[in-house]
């Protein structure tokens, strides 16, 4: 099965646009498509007329030319005809945007779905489901894009169960300089699952990492779902909501009741090397680290430079509660280091680690602890903690910095207060491909991430 | 594969839902899994001989269909040391309801663990080791994996566990053969695979383990809804 046509669409054809309500979901896919996308996009009504002046086909049989795309959003009852009709033109693939199937107990009609679709290999979406999204291609969510906080082109690819927490996180995504290459919605998941998408996403050439937020899996779909994201040459990451129910209340034996479903699901993805993010936090850092740094794996020493004693303290604290370690460097590192220091800060600054440059540390000073620190074997990632307001720093040093990175390879990740005041600072690290964190405690997240291994 | 005295052990089990302890051992014990030595007497007297072949002190326990938790209803001593002892114990249970006999076994010393195995809804069959016995579930200290299981599995196992290192001989206490436990988990994983479309879950807690080995001094075998009904094996399962 191609899947190709739901997320490159040459051709879309909206079906069940309304001649009378400007708000209907397929109204709002269908104009956003045909106004602000590079897609041939048609309306579809059996009534036929015109929308806005848009001509509107009576059925997508009508339409001229090829469709690789259906956005079906009739309702529920409709939803079996209007696919065998797709299927029947040769469309190339569909998302069923409309509700009204399981998720009200109308299992049946969702079946008849599946059948219809399993007949003829036709791969679709959904239904109740808010489709696909991709920066620059198609966007089949039916929120007006005026409302919708949109993320910049990039290689995240997000798979969610759910579409409002797909939304709010394509906010965070956005907020944090995390670019997506696809966001897919998959509500009921009848027929397309997490299982095929994983397959796609692992060959799709745009994407680099691939995150999954899960709800629960049928039943052994989960065993297949880890032992392909084992091999998968992305970083999978998994986003687990429902982790506090414990499923069966069959606690007839010790096993069953100590191997609760939630805790069986965090010991079979690290058992199969797939990330668990815990929260929303952790997914978003994750993900911009990722994406920097889709194939660094560290062991967990960390490096800290500050020009603050407070942060270093914090972060050390951080890094410790995430299983990271801060060495102490030897006597001989600490004196190379003081030298490569300007004078005025020689005497004053605490190079242990973590390092503090002071307040009295300027551009150069930091550049110089970053050089040093790609060049000690005791370590295998840098974390730094810059404030911006120190007067001795220009906005150019995110981008001095990043060409430390690239001559050493020695993973750079900064911490940058996120206000709009610093944005040419953080864009500075962001278009280099460095990742900044919003917080100390986001930084850390990003560093443990590098640290991947499958339990070993 | 499982033998034919296996699946005739299973089928015996359907009865009740899950598999007497004498009928848990001997499955075990048929696949080469490490048990005390053990027999299962049906009254006072072959009780009395079971006890002199396997030798005084040793371990009684009641074996009733209707006793799943025999240590809550005193259906278990510890350290009988002879005849009079095993006759005063022989006589307070063989009035508890379903009596079918006593369990008699070798004393066995070592640290408590616990091995299990369940079949997970979304992931199959899955093994869990822990630092075990009574209060295994107040610890919570448990690690997971889904099957089949290799030895180095057992082993990131036996790393994750926060007690792990009571298995090192903390304090001077004598480490426990860390080669006979993994080789246990491993086989464990490989038969229960095989038993996978007929249970729900087992637990073998404890699993006492010391210098010389591991010994699984209490089994439960809890069958699966499919085989109960069916005597079938579930279909859906997969492994």
């Amino acid at each position: 099965m191609n899947l190709s046509p739901l997320f490159t669409p040459q051709s879309v054809a909206v079906i069940g646009v309304s001649a009378s309500n400007d708000r209907h979901p397929a109204n709002v896919i269908f104009f956003k498509n045909l106004l602000r996308y590079p897609v041939k996009t048609y309306a579809v009504n059996v009534k036929g007329g015109a929308i806005d002046g848009e001509q509107v086909f009576p059925s997508v049989s009508a339409i001229p030319g090829s469709i690789d795309l259906a956005v079906i959003a009739v309702r529920a009852e409709y939803v079996p005809a209007v696919l065998e009709e797709c299927i029947g033109a040769a469309v190339k693939s569909a998302i069923v945007i409309s509700g009204g199937f399981s998720e009200v107990g109308q299992d049946d009609l969702q079946a008849r779905l599946v059948s219809i679709a399993a007949g003829a290999g036709f791969p679709f979406v959904g239904p109740n489901c808010l489709g696909i999204y991709s920066p620059g291609v198609v966007d089949t969510f039916f929120l007006p894009t005026e409302r919708m906080v949109q993320p910049v082109a990039g290689d995240v690819a997000v798979v969610s169960q759910s579409g409002g927490i797909l939304v709010d996180l394509l906010v965070k995504f956005a907020r944090e300089g995390v670019g997506i290459s696809s966001a897919i919605s998959i509500g009921n998941k009848a027929y397309i699952r997490e299982l095929q998408l994983l397959e796609f996403l692992d060959d799709d050439p745009r994407t680099g990492v691939i995150v999954f937020y899960v709800e629960g899996f049928a039943k052994n779909e989960g065993r297949a779902f880890v032992q392909r994201a084992a091999k998968c040459r992305k970083p999978v990451i998994v986003l687990k909501a429902g982790k506090t129910s414990e499923g069966s209340a069959a606690v007839s034996s010790h096993t069953a009741s100590l191997a609760g479903d939630y805790r069986v699901f965090a010991s079979v993805l690290a058992q199969y090397g797939i990330i668990e993010a815990r929260n929303e936090l952790e997914l978003v850092s994750f993900c911009e680290a990722l994406s920097c740094y889709p194939d660094t794996v560290i062991k967990g020493r960390v490096g800290i430079i500050s020009g603050s004693g407070g942060h270093g303290a914090m972060a050390v604290d951080a890094c410790v509660g995430g299983g990271l370690a801060v060495p102490r460097f030897t006597e001989a590192v600490q004196q190379s280091l003081r030298n490569s220091l300007s004078e005025s800060i020689r005497t004053i600054a605490s190079v242990a680690n973590p390092v503090d440059l002071t307040g009295s540390a300027v551009e150069n000073d930091f550049i110089a602890a970053v050089e040093a620190f790609c060049e000690i074997a005791d370590i295998d990632s840098i974390l730094l903690l810059m404030l911006p307001y120190l007067p001795g720093i220009s906005a150019d040093l995110g981008a001095r910095l990043s060409k430390v990175y690239r001559r050493h390879g020695k993973p750079l990740i900064a911490y940058v207060p996120h206000v709009e005041k610093y944005r040419m600072l953080i864009e500075g690290f962001e278009l280099n491909r460095v990742p900044v964190a919003s917080s100390i405690e986001s930084a850390v997240h990003m560093t443990s991430v590098l640290r991947r291994c499958r339990l070993c | 594969m499982l033998t034919k005295a296996m699946m005739d052990m299973l089928h015996r089990g359907r009865e009740n839902g899950w598999l007497l302890e004498p009928e848990a051992k001997g499955l075990f014990a048929s696949a080469a899994l490490p048990v005390p030595r053990f027999a299962w007497a049906l009254d006072l007297q072959e009780s009395l001989q079971s006890a002199a072949s396997i030798g005084y002190p040793l371990v009684a326990k009641v074996v009733s269909p209707e006793v799943i938790h025999k240590s809550e209803v005193g259906g278990v001593a510890v350290g009988i040391k002879d005849d009079r002892q095993l006759q005063q114990f022989y006589e307070k249970v063989s009035g508890l309801p379903g009596f079918v006999g006593l369990l008699l076994e070798e004393m066995v010393t070592g640290i408590e663990l616990i091995v299990g195995a369940k079949m997970d809804y979304q992931f199959g069959l899955i093994i869990l080791l822990g630092i075990g016995g009574t209060s295994v579930e107040i610890y919570g200290d448990v690690a997971i994996r889904m099957a089949p299981l290799t030895a180095s599995d057992v082993h990131s196992m036996l790393h994750e566990l926060k007690g792990g290192q009571l298995l090192s001989g903390y304090r001077g206490r004598e480490a426990v053969n860390k080669e006979k436990l993994v080789r246990v988990l491993v086989d464990f994983a490989e038969l229960v695979q095989d038993m996978a479309p007929y249970i729900e879950s087992i637990d073998l807690n404890p699993l006492l383990c010391s210098g010389e080995g591991c010994v699984i001094a209490d089994a439960r075998i809890m069958l699966g809804d499919v085989f109960l009904k069916t005597g079938e094996a579930d279909p859906s399962v997969t492994g």
